[in-house]
């Protein structure tokens, strides 16, 4: 079992440094190609070649790459020091750098907008999870029935629907049509009820998208799993039917389910950015889209960073899971 | 098989009379048995969804087609701005649910007043397009490099399969943006509008082929193993005719499943980077980017984001219905 996570953290954090060289790659050597000078796009439209200078160097934008991506790592876990002749600004660990734009600190801008995309993301799940799994097991059940026919067309008209839709629709009935929500981002820390109304459309438009998906794999999974002959064999030693299903068929069933929880999970943490700009949460799917729009490699970079810490350490705790719910893994 | 065939029963296994009446057509035939296209086409015939959704998914293709003649019986174009029929104060349409009339089937635009029946029209080829072409680039980069690492194994089956573990466990959508929105303006010659669609084929068909390398890939693992492939191999063949004539048409089926299963997908990514503003540019319409300039008039004009929605809605259910009836036609274990 250590061993196996061991394995795990390690494939994880070889994955980590090779995901910010490539967003290295794209924001560096892409703009080289098509002719963009990061120091000039620091300064502004009208800069003077001195200034543009005195920023390349400070930042050390004329770096070999390979030294850029080393200074981003040391600055992570040792603060970094920017200097330029007599000017000098030291940026404690950990230091994520400066906005191009603002030329603010990155760390303060992640981890303010970070807890309103972890709200909605984890909310959302709850949601999903319940609803979008039960639908799944009662077809799975009922097959056939009108129940499970109804749930299935809701289903597939569910995961044809483009969240930015479903969303702009929601606001347009129960916010401004009926009335009942004021969809406002208010922040927890500010008031618990104005938090909950301000989440509850992207909560219930973001699950449905995604209660939509669980329900139809659930449903195939649980019927391949009905069946096999352990279940047989658990219907035939006398089992009342809630055991076989609760007990029996529902770990199998689990399995796929988990590891699509963890890479989506992992993937809405790190930034939904659709659901953010629709409903204009200010998380960290909108302050990336921000970014690239005005090409802020800094931003991008530490959004991306935890994009992916997210998506690894949800993924790590689905293989976790995986080894309570399948001796098989622990073995292995 | 061009002799008319019996009538398909609800049983997959042919029963008795079927054998005899299809003795009767011909020896050769019975002994010939069906293809597997021929069963595939037997058992999507009887699906009356999947039917549905290829038939719209037809529809839709001879729409993006002939989008121009389509506006122009209309008599309108996507370009033309109407402010005449803008309410000057709000700057919505007149009328009601949008300025919908006889002259403008799905009213217009907030605005500039341009005609949003042409709009959609025309939006379908962008949409269309990405969706197809980028599935395409998905497919042939998953197909080759499945069968390579697939067939070869060793080193080539480690490095190909890590790093479609490696794109797998990438945040896509940011990194389809960040890709997308980085490019230049101007590439091989292209400018403008077509610039950001070869863009988004190539960088989307990217992310997709890993989706297909990984099927084709444990399809080919297990194929290769079975006794024809050692039966032809025995034979003498060479590696280039086993991989051609033996495993490539038992591909044929799973690749056309998840081909079909992909596009859908392809046709939200496009339409999610137009709503984003990475993907065209205008003044070429796209449904993406007509419901993102709906977000300001959701309140006040709500037939402006229905349309371009519900657009989207029928393209990619008509293909996730088609696709699920292809897939269950294709299944071999399938009992219908």
């Amino acid at each position: 079992m250590l061993a196996y996570l061991i394995r795990r953290l390690f494939a994880a954090v070889v994955m980590l440094v090779v995901i910010i060289v490539v967003v290295f790659g794209i924001f560096f050597l892409v703009p080289k190609w098509a002719g963009v000078d990061p120091a000039a796009a620091f300064v502004g439209k009208q800069a003077d070649p001195a200034a543009v200078e005195a920023v390349r160097e400070k930042l050390g934008l004329g770096d070999p790459i390979f030294v850029q991506v080393w200074e981003f790592f040391k600055g992570i876990f040792a603060g970094r020091t920017y200097a330029a002749g007599g000017d000098v600004t030291h940026c404690a660990a950990p230091c994520f750098g400066y906005s191009f734009r603002s030329e603010q600190a990155i760390w303060p801008v992640l981890t303010d907008r970070f807890p309103v995309t972890l709200g909605l993301a984890l909310g959302a799940a709850i949601l999903w999870l319940l609803f979008g799994v039960a639908a799944g097991v009662l077809s799975a059940l009922k097959r056939g029935s009108l129940w499970d026919r109804g749930a299935m067309v809701v289903a597939l008209a569910g995961v044809s629907l483009p969240i930015y839709f479903t969303g702009l629709l929601s606001l347009a009935i129960f916010s401004y049509g009926l009335g009942w929500i004021d969809a406002q981002y208010v922040p927890l820390s500010d008031s618990f009820t104005g938090w909950l109304g301000g989440m509850i459309l992207p909560w219930i438009t973001l699950a449905f998208l995604y209660a939509a998906m669980y329900a139809r794999i659930t449903r195939a999974t649980m019927l391949e799993i009905l069946g096999e002959d352990y279940i047989r064999t658990a219907r035939a030693k006398g089992l009342r039917e809630p055991v076989v299903i609760g007990k029996h068929a529902m770990r199998s069933t689990m399995t796929p389910i988990l590891t699509m929880l963890g890479m989506d999970l992992g993937a809405l943490i790190g930034g939904a950015i659709l659901t953010e700009t629709t409903f204009s949460l200010p998380g960290l799917g909108q302050a990336v889209l921000t970014a690239i729009r005005n090409q802020d490699l800094p931003i991008i970079l530490g959004v991306t960073l935890i994009t992916s810490l997210a998506v690894i350490v949800a993924n790590l705790l689905v293989d976790i899971l995986y080894a309570v719910i399948d001796p098989r893994v622990r073995l292995a | 098989m061009t002799a008319p065939l019996h009538e398909p029963t609800a049983d997959a296994a042919p029963s008795a009379a079927e054998e005899a009446s299809l003795a009767e057509a011909g020896g050769a035939q019975a002994v010939q048995g069906r293809s597997l296209g021929r069963i595939a086409w037997e058992r999507l015939k009887r699906d009356k969804l999947a039917l549905t959704g290829g038939i719209v998914v037809l529809v839709l293709i001879v729409i993006a087609i002939l989008a121009p003649a389509i506006a122009h019986l209309v008599g309108q174009d996507p370009e033309t701005h109407h402010e005449n029929l803008i309410d000057p104060l709000f700057s919505t349409p007149k009328g009601s649910l949008g300025g919908i009339s006889g002259d403008h089937l799905f009213g217009v635009e907030p605005v500039s007043g341009r005609d949003v029946f042409a709009r959609i029209v025309y939006g379908s080829r962008v949409s269309l397009l990405v969706g197809f072409l980028s599935a395409v680039v998905a497919v042939i980069i998953g197909t080759v490099l499945g069968i390579l690492a697939g067939f070869f194994g060793g080193w080539v089956d480690a490095a190909i399969s890590r790093v479609m573990d490696g794109l797998l466990a990438f945040p896509q959508l940011l990194f389809i943006i960040a890709l997308v929105s980085v490019m230049p303006n101007e590439m091989l010659g292209l400018t403008g509008t077509d610039v950001r669609l070869f863009v988004m084929i190539l960088v989307i068909g990217f992310f997709g082929w890993p989706y297909i390398g990984r099927v084709v890939r444990g399809q080919t693992l297990s194929l290769r193993e079975r006794e024809y492939v050692e039966a032809a191999r025995s034979l003498g063949a060479g590696r280039l005719y086993i991989l051609f004539k033996e495993l490539l048409p038992n591909l044929v089926a799973p690749i056309i499943v998840y081909t079909t299963m992909m596009i859908p997908t392809n046709i939200l990514t496009e339409a999610a980077l137009s709503f984003l503003g990475v993907g065209v540019k205008p003044p070429t319409a796209s449904w993406g980017q007509m419901l993102s300039s709906a977000i300001d008039y959701y309140d006040s004009d709500p037939m402006y984001m229905v349309i371009p929605g519900v657009a989207i809605f029928i393209t990619v259910l008509a293909f996730n219905l088609f696709g699920d009836g292809v897939r269950d036609a294709l299944d071999p274990k399938g009992s219908r």
